[in-house]
């Protein structure tokens, strides 16, 4: 068939079926929105890990005169004991990336301006507070390889991973996401089978105009073709919608989110990378809905 | 052109075969009338030479095809060989007598160039010159009928199968549709005629083929309707 017709009679078949194209266009725009939500929320938590990730440090807590740990039993770290952790710390690089020795009037310090506010923490005195080595690691996920070589070392009386603070946090964040994606899917679904009862209806409604196309030996693909351009027009401007929602939301929702907190929050561009998969992701549905639909309900 | 071997067609979930061990020849610019009774076979026979059907056993050949070895995508090609007339026209309401016939060239991919050239030829062919831009409701029966037949013959396929062309239109309208299609025919368009109308069938003697109940009773040279028995 010439472009030109094919181009005439969609545009007269969606003119037609204006009210049925734009509920295919709406359903698939809350599918896409829901499926992008989904798909930008696990692309922040990434973000948000990579950023944390690349700030947490393993602390290796030494031996105060006052801790009660079970490795401290003989007392504080000493000299040589400390001097022996900073050695074997350094022989650990590259995995080693930085260290940084607090003594205990620095972690009083920082404790003191971390809960100026806070009556429970008044009592506490330097003493009381353990001396540190905190490690940055250039593989944060190798935070066991220090574990390990530290943990019951001569005056080390505990190491602790601050990414095991993080990924609760995390957790959540990524269940949210698949939450979103879990309802992306159901509505999916839905997008599915209003298409194929769209499709079917339309079928249905022009079963003349198919029946003569097929009497005067237009080939399957012809028959067809009216059909899944129409659904490939309604799905792709759904999908358009849902990608400027998705635009509005980024830069107007996390880009005020990201004024106010110190984190670092994904941005506009994030929802251009994921455009062309999502356009392909519901051409791709369209198309194949629309085509085994065809193939089911008209004859050809 | 169209030959039948010991063809039966039983539908499914039905007993009773709709068409029982057919073997019939049509030649190359013949003009044959198919009558029976309601239910003889006539439209069963129609459309399995379309490819709408396909026979339950015995051979169809077509234009030099062979139905029942025919792969599903070569349909298409068949069926541009063939024209097709109903009794209910089947005219696109919302399109002109024009759009209706050239409808039919543009599902194929013709020109415009060669749709213009086409069409208000055919229409002068049918007698409908001038009335292009009339659209179905504007038109009696015969002339619906006519923009039909004009849409079976504008791609000039070889055959033309015509299933109650006149069943719904007065006797007059309906001689002057079997004499547009008996002119065609004079063209050297294969006609195959599904019809009830004895007195067309009697008008013109031409070829008959009766059947009855499924089985060919009668096929017989420049006959009437109810001839021989």
């Amino acid at each position: 068939m010439r472009a030109q017709f094919i181009l005439s009679e969609l545009w007269v078949a969606l003119r037609r079926n204006l009210s049925m194209s734009i509920s295919v266009a709406l359903v698939t725009m809350v599918s896409v929105l829901f499926l992008g939500l989904g798909v930008l929320a696990q692309r922040q938590v990434d973000t948000m890990k990579d950023y944390w990730y690349d700030r947490v440090q393993v602390s290796i807590f030494l031996c105060t005169a006052k801790s009660d740990l079970p490795n401290c039993a003989t007392g504080s770290v000493t000299q040589s004991q400390r001097k022996d952790i900073r050695t074997q710390l350094d022989a650990m690089r590259p995995l080693v990336k930085n260290v940084y020795p607090e003594s205990q009037q620095q972690a009083y310090t920082r404790l003191k301006e971390q809960y100026k506010d806070s009556a429970t923490y008044r009592e506490i005195t330097p003493a009381q507070m353990p001396e540190s080595f905190r490690v940055q690691l250039s593989d944060p996920t190798k935070y066991d390889v220090i574990t390990s070589a530290f943990i019951g070392a001569p005056g080390v009386g505990d190491v602790q991973d601050q990414r095991r603070i993080l990924d609760p946090l995390f957790n959540v964040l990524r269940g949210l996401s698949f939450g979103a994606l879990a309802l992306a899917s159901l509505m999916v679904l839905c997008s599915i089978l209003l298409v194929a009862t769209t499709i079917r209806q339309t079928a249905f409604s022009r079963r003349r105009e198919t029946g003569i196309m097929r009497l005067v030996g237009a080939s399957a693909f012809n028959i067809q073709l009216p059909f899944i351009l129409e659904t490939l027009i309604a799905t792709v401007v759904g999908t358009a919608l849902a990608i400027g929602f998705l635009w509005a939301a980024v830069r107007y929702g996390v880009g005020y989110l990201g004024r106010q907190l110190p984190i670092n929050f994904i941005s506009t561009a994030d929802v251009w990378l994921i455009t062309p998969w999502l356009v392909l992701a519901v051409a791709c549905m369209a198309i194949l809905t629309a085509w085994l639909t065809l193939r089911r309900y008209l004859k050809v | 052109m169209i030959r039948f071997e010991n063809v039966t067609k039983t539908y499914l979930r039905s007993t009773q075969p709709a068409l029982d061990g057919i073997s019939l020849e049509v030649e190359r610019g013949e003009f044959v009338f198919v009558v029976g009774q309601s239910g003889s076979g006539k439209s069963t026979l129609l459309r399995l030479i379309l490819c709408e059907e396909a026979a339950s056993s015995g051979n169809v050949l077509v234009a030099g095809r062979e139905l029942s070895t025919m792969p599903r995508r070569k349909v298409p090609a068949l069926r541009r060989e063939i024209g097709t007339v109903f009794q209910d026209f089947r005219l696109l309401p919302n399109k002109d007598v024009f759009q209706n016939v050239a409808f039919a060239l543009q599902v194929l991919g013709k020109s415009r160039h060669v749709i213009k050239a086409l069409v208000p030829e055919t229409l002068e062919m049918v007698g409908l010159a001038g009335m292009g831009r009339r659209l179905p409701h504007q038109l009696s029966g015969g002339e619906q009928q006519r923009v039909a037949i004009a849409r079976a013959v504008v791609n000039k396929p070889p055959i033309l199968l015509a299933d109650e062309p006149t069943g719904n239109l007065d006797p007059t309208t309906s001689l002057e549709i079997v004499r547009l299609l008996d002119r065609i025919n004079r063209t050297g368009t294969t006609i195959l005629m599904a019809t009830h109308d004895n007195g067309i069938v009697d008008q013109l003697r031409k070829r008959v083929v009766e059947l009855d109940e499924g089985e060919l009773v009668r096929d017989q040279q420049h006959a009437v309707y109810g001839g021989g028995r």
